[in-house]
């Protein structure tokens, strides 16, 4: 559904919504994975990203995502130079991710490190500052980025969806979609749940505290 | 949100109301939120706009490329042309200035995009001065813009890279003759006839950015779009009616689009993009792009 503020909006750092602002919520979405800054990236640009992408400042954008600047903040301009003072050192590689339509022009794969954990993900810009993250670790997904999400894998096990709804119901968390993907039968389970609210931390400890959950992030809601 | 302007006309003349009070009404219906706290979104957006404004307007701004930049100040200061003094180079002036922001990285409203952003704020807050309108009419005009970009965005589309850029400078032409009607007065079929008259004058427009950049032709464009938008606005509130319905208009809008080669449709493939002087520009700048 068309919303007029979708229409009078975003407001971004120029020069494009979907080679800025999309970029920026990618990075931001790859930040939320390592639950922080990373402190090391590698960024797969692919197609019209990989083409035009420097002077659209997609390098700067989704670098400034990784830092946790949302779109409309005009320190993305600097993300490049702030992201060196700030010890976030990232490595930019033109590669091709497929052809069209599997694969959007403006696709990119971002791969994180923090602390013990590393993740990878590939999304793309849709136009107008909409994306969507078609993979993460592998697993197939569907992430726009419009409602706080929690990402998690956990053993395929009988029950798992019940008392991952059981928890989060315990936890005033109301559950707005739920979608599960798998590489193959009985193999690890990649759960992607789009929530009302933003969870609050204890929700995630919660979440791993189970004992087949491998692991569960909270993404946090990045715009239409 | 209303998916034609017809029914949205329909409505307001029948309550005897706006179109900006319709839409927010059926804005607030779809999204669960008070009309106050989007009234006060669409503020934050008007603050936004004049200060992007004010920015460019001071003539230091340059692109990433370097293509475009300090061509608004030339408005402000430069030498008078036969429209010096007027309401007319003053809107001229301020697409300019916000469509240089944004290709210098500043910070504008995405209305309806990037790309197309310098359209809505000329008009609005350039008719807005001369006419000293107040803030609260400003949002509701910013409201009935909004209507018709979702109307736009339902039927055809608002992105270059699907529909040219009769879909970015020319649907913000037609939101800002819209909502700039209202604003002086006219009636919600007025409104309608300013935004057919509006997107006429558009269909076709291509999407052929040098080297893909959103910087040339598309800062000018604003411009141009924003002219549109004045002649629309002065044909429709003098009270001619444009034939074709603006529902009819934006259908064909969107059909073109459909049929456009790929080369127009921001690849940078054709058009001025295409063009000797345009591929080398685009790749002296992209090469300095790289080096900076």
């Amino acid at each position: 559904m068309v919303s007029i503020l979708d229409i009078i909006g975003p407001v971004m750092v120029g020069p494009s919504s979907s080679h800025t602002a999309g970029a920026c919520r990618l990075g931001l979405i790859a930040r939320d994975l390592v639950a922080g800054t990373p402190e090391s990236a590698l960024i797969e640009l692919h197609g019209s990203f990989a083409r035009t992408g420097e002077g659209h400042g997609t390098d700067k954008a989704i670098v400034g995502g990784l830092l946790g600047f949302r779109p409309d903040d005009e320190r993305l301009r600097d993300a490049l130079t702030i992201a060196e003072k700030e010890g976030l050192p990232y490595t930019f590689e033109k590669t091709t991710l497929g052809t069209e339509p599997e694969v959007h022009p403006n696709s990119v794969r971002i791969t994180v490190q923090r602390e013990h954990r590393k993740h990878t993900m590939v999304g793309a810009s849709l136009g107008a500052g909409r994306i969507k993250v078609s993979e993460i670790d592998g697993y197939p997904v569907d992430v726009d980025g419009s409602s706080h999400t929690i990402v998690m894998v956990a053993e395929d096990i009988k029950g798992s969806i019940a008392r991952i709804a059981g928890l989060l119901s315990d936890d005033g968390v109301n559950i707005a979609t739920l979608r599960l993907s798998r590489k193959h039968r009985g193999g690890d389970a990649f759960i992607v749940i789009e929530v009302d609210e933003r969870p609050a931390d204890k929700v995630g400890a919660d979440l791993r505290a189970l004992p087949w959950v491998r692991w569960s992030h909270r993404i946090d809601k990045v715009g239409g | 949100m209303y998916l034609s302007l017809a029914e949205a006309i329909k409505d307001a003349e029948a309550r005897g109301v706006t179109l900006a009070t319709v839409a927010l009404e059926i804005e607030s219906r779809d999204q669960g939120r008070s009309i106050e706290s989007i009234r006060e979104a669409l503020g934050r957006a008007l603050a936004v706009m004049r200060h992007a404004v004010e920015q460019g307007l001071t003539g230091d701004l340059r692109s990433a490329s370097g293509l475009v930049g300090g061509d608004a100040a030339k408005l402000r200061t430069g030498p008078g042309g036969p429209l010096a003094g007027t309401l007319f180079r003053d809107v001229l002036m301020r697409a300019l200035a916000v469509q240089e922001v944004n290709a210098a990285m500043g910070v504008i409203v995405a209305a309806p995009t990037a790309g197309g952003a310098g359209v809505l704020p000329a008009v609005l807050l350039g008719i807005g001065k001369q006419k000293q309108v107040d803030d609260a009419r400003l949002v509701d005009a910013l409201a009935t813009a909004g209507l018709i970009g979702a109307v736009v965005a339902h039927r055809a589309s608002l992105s270059g890279a699907e529909g040219g850029c009769q879909a970015e400078t020319g649907a913000a032409a037609g939101m800002a003759a819209g909502a700039a009607t209202e604003m002086l007065g006219g009636t919600p079929a007025q409104v309608g006839h300013a935004v057919a008259l509006a997107q006429q004058g558009t269909l076709g427009l291509v999407c052929d950015p040098l080297g893909g950049l959103v910087e040339l032709p598309c800062v000018f464009r604003n411009a141009t779009g924003a002219a549109i938008a004045l002649a629309a606005i002065e044909m429709a509130m003098a009270g001619i009616e444009f034939a074709i319905p603006a529902d009819e208009v934006i259908d064909t809008m969107g059909e073109i689009g459909r049929e456009m080669d790929v080369r127009y449709r921001e690849t940078a493939g054709g058009g001025l993009a295409a063009t000797p002087t345009g591929r080398r520009l685009a790749r002296e700048r992209l090469t300095q792009i790289k080096r900076a």
